[in-house]
């Protein structure tokens, strides 16, 4: 019988309930009494100057309340990077402005440049039509490829930068002349150029806002799409709009996934709480799909050229690495971190090399901006690797789970400082090689081969190995990098009267199930029913603080400042059980749900002592607060690094150049494992969001920068008939040393290690049949494909 | 506006609506039947599937006076009359077919469509029927794994592990 309740259980999921019944409470199911709607008025051209807007065209139209332009928010600050990070020469990276609602200037399709308030959504929607028809925008060129923008300083997406260029980073810089050297003296340089293609996030919510003022209180209340409720408020409050922190709530109630889309303030929040406050009524903002994909923050989109230097036996020596980085036309919140420091620092992978190099130019863009998406410079950084390791294996004839292993950093090695100067705590990423070779029946593939030949198919298999650093922190270190906040989290564990808890957490679950497993590591703390147990997140109201949900840090760093809460409760529970048991405090033990003296069998239940702290009549308060109630803050030592093997075998239709994934197999070392169900649940769906990006998904503009694919009509994303079942392990565990749950993060894995796993099978399937192709960019669409067959 | 009477989830309702009001804005805002969601403005995500006399619909692509006389259900008529889970929730549930539940009607009321007509279902069938539902969380691993097992067959022999 499988355990059912406590750490390492699959507990069945207590959010499903309401999900299964249709109850329950996305922003878009809440009416608030009198509510008005917002609907923007969003740019057609992707760069122009606005002459005039027509915001006098919806005046007297019916159920019209209000029209907002740019010139009411060019006062207000603008929404700021979160990162600050300086180029090679020194410099600090260019931030223009972001504003509210576009003035002067609209720079991407969909920048919207003014919002109409009416009484109903239809009255709003009509009264924006006749704004945009009304409006003039003098269209200028627009710059949308990356190349171009850089060389072509005439055209600016900012008027007042000098270029378009954000910033151009060196990591390490110190390392530049040895890696260059290394390179010049090595044996053999495999160089590779590639595009990361850009992906729209896509959650399957859209975003959503509603905005409230009380005026008798001068309170505001938002409630909306986020990942992370208290980054919002403080970016609303602090910096967009002026308010006081402690005049606004946030509240993130149920979302409806995020992938990364969702952690960032977007301007249509702060209009909402603008327009709430003039109206003194609720305005609430519904995203259509197309505004998803015009507007919600992109992924990826870099070119690379990469070089791996080595010797003949395929000892490596060194990575260089040159991006482009598209940022869009406006800086979201994390677009200056992800293709910094958290794509370069990890670009030695699992790999003993010792020197490496990255650089990284991040340039504007007439696109929508780019920001983390699921894995968020990670996926990049693999991909570039185990691309380039499998190209360099096919041209000097070596095996490419050999390769990898003769490089792979061994156990003995950790903890280990990497040439772009990260720690490893720990790994072992032989085991996971071997772990996923052996489910993957890699000795079975010739015969699998045989059969597809037999079919007329071409099979190929390939091979990715991954690691990333996750669990976002510690702040100090982060500090010196360019954060401009901390990355620690908070938990408050509030032990009731009656014994049930109450536990308000920093991380936002939206699909990760933090209601149900961070419940089964407080009852297995406390000894007691799960059932017992009520995690509330998602309002900045009831909660201490919090960073929220990315960068797969949910249980690394918020759900360890939950567990140190709840040590503070079982610590003040001894002196309650000492006083009541009249025995000294050392000699107080706790373990079941039962405080005892040891050696004797004089004990109080954690009831019994929760009751005392509140009806505190035998209770040593001279020395002892009343009350059962602690808050953690937690900063973590280090980062987490999760690391895995991945392998698929793919079949390839050489007529038609359609690749089919035949089999998909990931062993992953996630370090201690809470709830395996909703771990390898977070894998599936993190390796099909990677599947996508190897075979479906691209964002594609054209040359004037209109998005051409703007809906689920012409943008693919993965359906259930495009994809495997996914065959996962996370039994090759190394718990993470420094955190005492020992645990490492597994939501960004399958989206970060299955990229370069399928395009490798896909190469591996065109080369064993004798077509020599070192590389097609993704996605590789049966066209890709083909072409590349019959070049 | 136009008075529109329909059968939801066993209840006669009647409302004023517009000719341009879609049955998933009816449910919604008329009904305030929430569980109906609307995940994209092409009838491309499914998110918004409900049934129409025992035919799975997408209620985005239906005007409300269109279906005036039907019998309409949706995700909040699934559960059993008291209250509990029916097979195809209780099997989304037990096998984790769902992460942030906004596809989960949808893709509930279109396993619901498909049962019926094909009651035991083979892999590529389900993956097949369920090709009109978006989801972004599960890779459809869990989601595959449910309908089996709502259709009675063994899911975890039938799915790789």
């Amino acid at each position: 019988m499988p355990k059912d309740h406590g750490i390492g259980a699959s507990v069945k999921r207590r959010e499903d309930i309401r999900f299964l019944t249709g109850t329950g409470n996305y922003t878009d199911d809440i009416t608030i009494h009198g509510q008005a709607y917002a609907v923007f008025v969003r740019s057609n051209v992707a760069h122009g100057r606005i002459v005039s807007v027509g915001a006098e065209a919806a005046k007297g139209m019916p159920g019209v309340l209000a029209v907002f332009t740019g010139e009411d928010f060019k006062d207000v600050g603008g929404n700021p990077a979160g990162w600050l990070i300086k180029s090679r020469n020194g410099e600090a990276m260019r931030e223009p402005k972001r504003p509210v609602l576009a003035h002067g200037k609209v720079r991407h399709v969909g920048d919207a440049y003014a919002a109409v308030i009416a009484q109903s959504y239809n009255e709003a929607k009509t009264a924006a039509q006749a704004i945009s028809d009304a409006s003039v925008i003098e269209e200028l060129p627009a710059i949308v490829d990356m190349r171009q923008a850089l060389a072509d300083t005439s055209n600016r997406v900012h008027d007042e930068l000098p270029d378009n260029e954000c910033f151009d980073w060196g990591w390490i810089e110190d390392n530049r002349a040895k890696v260059d050297e290394a390179i010049k003296s090595a044996p053999h340089v495999t160089t590779l150029n590639l595009i990361n293609n850009r992906l729209v996030p896509n959650a399957m919510e859209p975003r959503a806002s509603i905005g409230e003022y009380f005026p008798g209180t001068g309170d505001y209340k938002l409630t909306t799409t986020s990942q992370n409720p208290h980054l919002t408020r403080l970016l609303v409050a602090a910096f967009v709009l002026g308010i006081p922190e402690n005049k606004l709530t946030v509240v993130a109630p149920d979302v409806g996934g995020g992938f990364g889309s969702k952690i960032y303030h977007y301007g249509e929040e702060a209009l909402v709480l603008a327009a709430a406050k003039k109206l003194k009524r609720a305005v609430k903002w519904t995203a259509e799909r197309s505004e998803s994909f015009l507007t919600d923050a992109h992924g990826r989109d870099h070119v690379t050229k990469i070089e791996l230097a080595c010797d003949l036996e395929g000892n490596f020596i060194a990575f260089r690495t040159e991006t482009m980085a598209n940022v869009g036309a406006y800086l979201s919140n994390f677009a200056t971190v992800t293709p910094t420091f958290l794509h370069g620092t990890l670009m030695a992978g699992p790999y003993k090399v010792p020197n490496v190099y990255v650089n990284v130019k991040t340039v504007f863009t007439n696109t929508a901006p780019v920001d983390a998406y699921r894995g968020a410079g990670r996926p990049e950084a693999t991909y570039s690797l185990e691309r380039v390791v499998d190209k360099m294996c096919r041209e000097l004839g070596l095996d490419p789970f050999e390769v990898r292993r003769k490089n792979f950093l061994t156990p003995d090695m950790f903890p280990y400082t990497t040439p772009v100067g990260l720690a490893y705590d720990t790994g072992n990423y032989h085991a996971t090689l071997d772990k996923a070779i052996q489910l993957g029946d890699v000795a079975g593939f010739e015969a699998r081969r045989a059969a597809s030949a037999a079919k007329g198919k071409l099979r190929g298999l390939g091979l990715s190995t991954w690691i990333e650093a996750c669990g976002i922190a510690p702040s100090n270190l982060v500090g010196i990098l360019g954060a401009r906040v901390g990355l620690y989290d908070a938990a408050t564990v509030r032990v009731n009267a009656t014994g049930n808890v109450s536990v308000m957490v920093g991380a936002h679950s939206h699909g990760q199930s933090h209601e149900t497993v961070f419940a089964q590591i407080v009852g297995a703390m406390f000894g007691i029913p799960e059932g017992s147990i009520e995690i509330v997140h998602g309002d900045t109201s009831k909660i201490p603080f919090g960073m929220g949900s990315y960068g797969s840090r949910s249980l690394a760093v918020c759900g360890q400042a939950m567990a140190n809460a709840c040590d503070k409760v079982i610590a003040k529970g001894k002196k309650i059980a000492a006083h009541m048991l009249e025995a000294n405090e050392g000699e107080i033990l706790f373990s079941d749900g039962v405080f005892s003296v040891s050696g004797t069998n004089r004990s109080k239940t954690f009831g019994e002592i929760a009751f005392s702290a509140y009806v505190p009549h035998n209770y040593p308060l001279a020395t002892l607060e009343p009350g059962l109630e602690e808050t953690a803050f937690y900063d973590p030592a280090n980062f987490t690094y999760p690391a895995g093997a991945y392998i698929c075998e793919v079949e390839v239709d050489p007529d038609t150049g359609k690749v089919d994934i035949a089999s998909f197999t990931c062993a992953d070392d996630f370090g201690n494992v809470m709830n395996p169900m909703v771990v390898e649940g977070q894998v599936h769906g993190g390796v099909v969001q990677g599947i996508g990006q190897a075979l479906l998904e691209l964002g594609v503009y054209d040359e004037n920068g209109q998005l051409l694919t703007g809906s689920y009509m012409d943008y693919a994303m993965p359906r259930a008939d495009d994809v495997p079942f996914v065959t996962v392990d996370h039994s090759c565990s190394t718990p993470c040393t420094h955190n005492a749950l020992g645990v490492k993060g597994c939501g960004e894995a399958g989206a970060i290690g299955s990229p370069p796993a399928v395009v490798n099978a896909v190469l591996d399937a065109l080369n064993r049949a004798g077509k020599k192709i070192d590389h097609i960019d993704m996605p590789l669409t049966p066209s890709r494909v083909w072409s590349a067959m019959n070049a | 506006m136009t008075k529109v009477t329909m059968t939801v989830n066993g209840m006669s309702v009647s409302a004023q609506t517009e000719g341009r009001t879609l049955l998933s804005a009816f449910l919604r805002e008329g009904l305030a039947l929430t569980g109906t969601h609307i995940g994209c403005d092409t009838s491309q995500c499914g998110a918004c599937v409900v049934h129409v006399d025992g035919q799975a619909v997408k209620s985005c692509a239906v005007f409300a006076q269109d279906v005036a006389g039907a019998t309409v259900t949706t995700i909040e008529g699934m559960a059993n009359a008291d209250g509990s889970l029916g097979v195809i929730q209780a099997a989304f549930q037990e096998h984790h077919g769902l992460q942030c539940g906004f596809c989960t009607p949808g893709m509930v009321m279109s396993t619901a469509a498909l049962l019926a007509i094909n009651p035991k279902p083979t892999v590529e069938e389900i993956r097949h029927g369920l090709d009109g539902n978006i989801c972004r969380c599960t890779g459809y691993h869990n989601i595959v794994k449910a309908v089996l097992a709502a259709s009675g067959q063994d899911a975890t022999a039938m799915a790789a592990e």
